[in-house]
């Protein structure tokens, strides 16, 4: 087995390109996170089935696919004449990569987990 | 017709042939695919195998089409579940001086168990694959032995 296969990110995770100033400007705006929660809970979505499920113009949810597409956070595949919208993680990951798993990923994952699990008992909700 | 399932795309600063090699050669793949590799001829019709650093099959299937360095349309199954086998496209297209490479996984039998496997594997494969060639490091990925 060579040593070689024991994978180390390098230091400053150049991975990242300019594209992260969008994707950071993307997901800065709480209705274009909802459009991904959307697409998260059913992908390949028409623009006319997102503008069902969102209060929300079909004129403001062009313009937030648009900047999701830039972003490329919502990639697209076109099926006849329909446009169907997926939501794309990559670049999440990505930022993921570079700016949470390799600042103590272990205790954040705990913190997280017992915000969890106080608010949920004491909403009760699951 | 039935929608894809899954849909990814990410820009690589790099060439389809660089992108095609990375996906198909054993001794690139084990660099940002957690120590695992792809293995075929790559031919059309050709069996290929997604195996582990001790060489075991986690996945397999057939070439159904093979266009170097573009695109590439493999089944995937894993060997202790051959019915449920799906589909998987990696399209290479060169944008100035980048690649996008968007992978579709599609056509899951219904109640599929892999399509909760992979949709959590592909985002970080492909993030450690866009690492890897442009950085000549792919990220940590835990795929066991």
């Amino acid at each position: 087995m060579s040593k070689t296969i024991c994978l180390v990110m390098q230091p400053n995770g150049c991975i990242i390109t300019p594209v992260v100033d969008e994707v950071f400007k993307a997901l800065a705006d709480a209705s274009r996170r909802r459009l991904l929660d959307e697409l998260h809970k059913r992908g390949g979505q028409t623009l006319g089935e997102l503008c069902q499920h969102l209060d929300m113009t079909r004129q403001a949810v062009t313009k937030h696919l648009a900047l999701l597409e830039a972003a490329n956070l919502v990639a697209t595949v076109w099926r006849g004449r329909e446009k169907l919208h997926y939501l794309n993680p990559v670049p999440l990951h990505e930022i993921y990569e570079r700016w949470i798993a390799k600042y103590e990923r272990h205790r954040l994952q705990a913190l997280s987990d017992l915000k969890k699990g106080l608010e949920d008992d004491s909403n009760t909700t699951k | 017709m039935n929608k894809p399932e899954l849909v990814y795309v990410t820009y690589i600063r790099s060439t389809p042939q660089k992108v095609w090699d990375a996906i198909t050669q054993p001794e690139f793949t084990r660099h940002y695919w957690g120590g695992n590799a792809n293995v075929s001829d790559w031919k059309t019709g050709s069996e290929w195998q997604h195996v582990n650093k001790s060489n075991e099959t986690w996945v397999t299937g057939k070439v159904v089409e093979s266009i170097p360095p573009t695109r590439l349309v493999l089944s995937w199954a894993d060997p202790d579940d051959l019915n449920d086998v799906s589909r998987v496209t990696f399209e290479m297209e060169p944008m100035e001086d980048e690649v996008r490479l968007t992978v579709t996984h599609d056509e899951f039998k219904t109640g599929s168990e892999m399509v909760g496997k992979v949709s959590k594997g592909w985002p970080h494969v492909l993030s450690s694959l866009k690492s890897f060639l442009e950085t000549g490091t792919g990220l940590k990925i835990g795929c066991g032995s």
